[in-house]
């Protein structure tokens, strides 16, 4: 074969390539872009400053859906923080602990069951001892979605650091939760980092599971306790509505939505390129 | 308990599964002395220096049989700490270990911060002490806060030592501690050895004869996991009893 046609089969798999890659990313784009035009009109002041208007009267806020999806989403993220990043230290650092085969099974049927699932195991768990419905029992919920991310980023990442930091650590006369603690976490911790950001961002898009836990309120609370709205759940009582105005700012819901988990990513991405490297 | 030796081993077996990785061997390392472990790879001599401190431990597979005795006492009677015996006996690994996230004083201090010593001035003294200790003070005493990831290969290894010598231990395990640096960088470790041996007993793991050769005072030849000469070191590699160590030490296998 002479050297111009190879040339010219190098350009030809390149150009493939980019075209594989330009259809891939084409519908995401298509629907951020649609998601943008939507929802840009919905987005003022009033927006992110008032409660919802009364059914069919125009105007009115997200104000308790935004509140709301920060609680709920933090509060799971902490609930599955703990323990995600423990199940995980659990699976990397004592690979032989009789507990792990049967973790490791639940850590992955968790991961495939469907997120309404998880909101019906937190009705059960919360809502029904409690007796009524409740942001914390949302955020259960969700930190049941959390829960399996978590513990496979922590994994994965402790698993990646080097045996012989655990081995110097132990060789200076540390016991080993020290060296867990203090040597091998700090030295995971982009990557932990990146998996908390992942889950949250998993969590935060999720409506299915809070449609019977946190249930929504149309009044503004910090109080977890109450039942509580979040994003998603008012883009799905929005969308469904037979309002126009609602369907404006379900639109707006779903830019703002789809913006903090790009945000979560990006973030989570960054986290990842630093962690590990000297500071 | 008057112990003869600072560190000797009694019939002391390690198995991996059911390969016996070190069988039977009996040795003495003498106080404030530099005993060479030499043998082809393979042999057994960084499985039997693992024994001296416990990190076995780790690996539910491996059995260690036979007695380790730390000034007269065994390190694996029952009872016994593993975190208390690595206190007193230290390592220092093939390839440098500086801790990722931490600064070069973090580094030194690394063994004292984390049991909870908070004190500044200790620990700077600490610091400076096993620094110099491991000749490096001079080449980072103005960048102490600085990564300690940010050193080269040698000093990183050097770095490794003042750490492991910063918890003042009684006994110092290296495993071939320079087979990862260059010549000049081994020099500079070699030339520390002899002056660590007036404050601490040292066991080195070393493939190179002639390391041994220079630097230790009693030699330890290994061969398939037994113990096959244990001498002054002089006496070993110039009048060696057995044909094996002969053949070894004069590059006819291994």
């Amino acid at each position: 074969m002479s050297l111009r046609r190879r040339y010219f089969r190098d350009r030809l798999m390149q150009l493939l390539v980019y075209l594989g890659t330009l259809v891939v990313l084409l519908p995401l784009f298509f629907i951020l872009y649609y998601v943008f035009v939507q929802g840009i009109g919905a987005l003022n002041l009033e927006f992110f400053t008032r409660e919802p208007a009364p059914p069919g009267e125009a105007g009115g806020g997200m104000l308790p859906a935004i509140v709301g999806s920060l609680v709920v989403d933090l509060l799971a993220l902490f609930f599955a923080a703990v323990f995600g990043i423990a199940a995980g230290i659990l699976l990397a650092e004592y690979p032989d602990h009789p507990l792990n085969p049967f973790l490791r099974l639940v850590s992955d049927v968790m991961a495939g069951l469907p997120a309404i699932l998880m909101g019906l195991v937190a009705f059960v768990l919360v809502v029904k001892p409690m007796g009524h419905f409740s942001g914390l029992s949302g955020a259960v919920a969700l930190a049941l979605i959390m829960v399996p991310i978590i513990t496979r980023a922590t994994e994965g990442v402790l698993k990646l650091i080097p045996w012989e930091i655990t081995e110097a650590g132990l060789a200076l006369g540390l016991p080993r939760w020290r060296v867990i603690s203090s040597l091998v976490l700090p030295a995971a911790r982009g990557g932990i980092l990146t998996g908390l950001m992942l889950a949250l961002a998993r969590g935060a898009g999720e409506a299915a599971p809070l449609l019977f836990t946190a249930f929504g309120n149309p009044f503004l609370t910090l109080n977890p306790l109450e039942p509580m709205d979040t994003l998603p759940l008012k883009l799905y009582v929005y969308a469904i509505s037979p309002y126009e105005d609602w369907h404006r700012q379900a639109w707006g819901a779903a830019l703002i939505l789809a913006a903090a988990i790009m945000l979560a990513n990006y973030l989570a991405r960054r986290a990842t390129r630093t962690g590990g490297q000297p500071r | 308990m008057n112990a003869p030796y600072r560190m000797e081993t009694q019939n002391l077996s390690v198995y991996y599964g059911k390969h016996p990785g070190v069988q039977n061997v009996s040795l003495a390392v003498h106080d404030k002395k530099i005993t060479a472990l030499i043998g082809p790879s393979g042999c057994g001599k960084t499985t039997f220096l693992r024994a001296l401190n416990r990190m076995h431990d780790l690996n539910p597979i491996v059995r260690v049989e036979g007695k380790v005795l730390l000034d007269g006492e065994d390190i694996y009677a029952p009872g016994v700490d593993p975190v208390a015996v690595r206190r007193r006996v230290g390592m220092v690994f093939q390839r440098p270990t500086p801790f990722p996230t931490m600064s070069i004083f973090e580094n030194v201090v690394a063994g004292l911060r984390l049991v909870g010593i908070r004190d500044r001035r200790r620990l700077f003294e600490a610091a400076e002490r096993a620094l110099k200790m491991a000749a490096l003070w001079d080449e980072v005493k103005d960048r102490l806060d600085k990564p300690a990831v940010g050193l080269s290969g040698g000093q990183q290894q050097r770095l490794s030592i003042a750490r492991a010598l910063a918890v003042e231990p009684e006994v110092l395990l290296m495993d071939e501690p320079t087979s990862a640096l260059d010549p000049i960088s081994t020099q500079a470790i070699e030339d520390l050895l002899t002056t660590l041996k007036e404050s601490v007993t040292i066991v080195i793991v070393t493939h190179n004869m002639q390391q041994a050769a220079r630097v230790s005072d009693y030699t330890a030849f290994f061969l398939d996991g037994e113990l096959i000469e244990f001498d002054r070191t002089e006496k070993l590699f110039t009048n060696p009893k057995d044909t094996r160590t002969e053949a070894y030490i004069t590059g006819r296998f291994g």
